[in-house]
């Protein structure tokens, strides 16, 4: 192990046991995607219009409402992978990148919360 | 870290060297769309069910910008980005298994993929504005 170029110090160290997370993450998160927004296509489709009295009343259904909520975690989660992923690439710099991340998990996690958080309000008949 | 060894470096080549070819703009379409989505996508999607939890004065509103000429372009865009992602990400599944590799079977999906998005997106409009 050198202590010259980024790579002649970690030569010899073997994988680092983790890089694998991230990447099988957004292949499931992928497959969640897939099922909950064709599920979501196919509603569209299918209901009669798109009025807010049809709409609401389709929502607040137990199937629909839960594959909502799904639909809202699977789908932050794999934009807050992928944007990490466009983050790494081209934010070089140490402090932004940090900066750039904290504020995508911010992003991502009231996201999901808010999203759920109107699912759940229509589904419980606060409407 | 990143920075301390790689001053002075040579940069790896980037887009303007290689010559355009549809692996390429596959690859390319499937980040755009995928980002594109990331902000567009979400964010109706929250105005959407932020909407239906408001009332229907939100919602109507909501109908309103939607049903614009501009709000068409919006929902035909993130439709399409949507298809096309979902074209490109199945075969980014297929390709994790170690399939397709082979130059001329890979050439041809990376063309079909985004072919097929935009026939996805063609459907999908025609069956919800003919219905």
């Amino acid at each position: 192990m050198g202590n010259g170029t980024s790579i002649g110090r970690v030569r010899g160290l073997g994988s680092a046991k983790t890089g694998v997370h991230h990447w099988l993450l957004q292949r499931f998160t992928a497959i969640g995607n897939l099922l909950s927004v064709l599920f979501l296509a196919v509603s569209i489709l299918l209901l009669p219009d798109l009025s807010y009295a049809t709409v609401v009343e389709w929502i607040a259904r137990p199937v629909p409402a839960v594959v909502m909520i799904l639909l809202v975690v699977t789908t932050f989660w794999h934009a807050r992978i992928g944007l990490q992923v466009l983050v790494e690439d081209y934010v070089h710099d140490h402090a932004n990148k940090f900066a750039c991340i904290a504020a995508l998990n911010l992003a991502a996690c009231s996201g999901i919360a808010f999203g759920a958080f109107c699912v759940i309000r229509l589904a419980l008949g606060a409407h | 870290m990143a920075k301390d060894g790689t001053r002075n470096r040579p940069l790896s080549p980037h887009l303007q060297i290689w010559r355009w070819g549809p692996h390429m703009f596959v690859s390319i379409l499937h980040r755009v769309t995928g980002d594109g989505m990331a902000f567009a996508g979400l964010a109706l999607l929250l105005w959407w069910l932020g909407a239906l939890a408001g009332g229907p004065e939100a919602y109507a509103l909501l109908t309103k910008c939607m049903t614009s000429i501009p709000g068409y372009v919006v929902l035909v865009g993130i439709s399409w980005a949507f298809f096309t992602h979902m074209m490109s990400g199945l075969r980014h599944f297929v390709l994790d298994v170690g399939a397709g590799f082979e130059l001329k079977t890979n050439k041809t999906w990376s063309i079909v993929c985004p072919i097929l998005g935009v026939l996805a997106t063609v459907a999908f409009w025609a069956i919800l504005l003919l219905r």
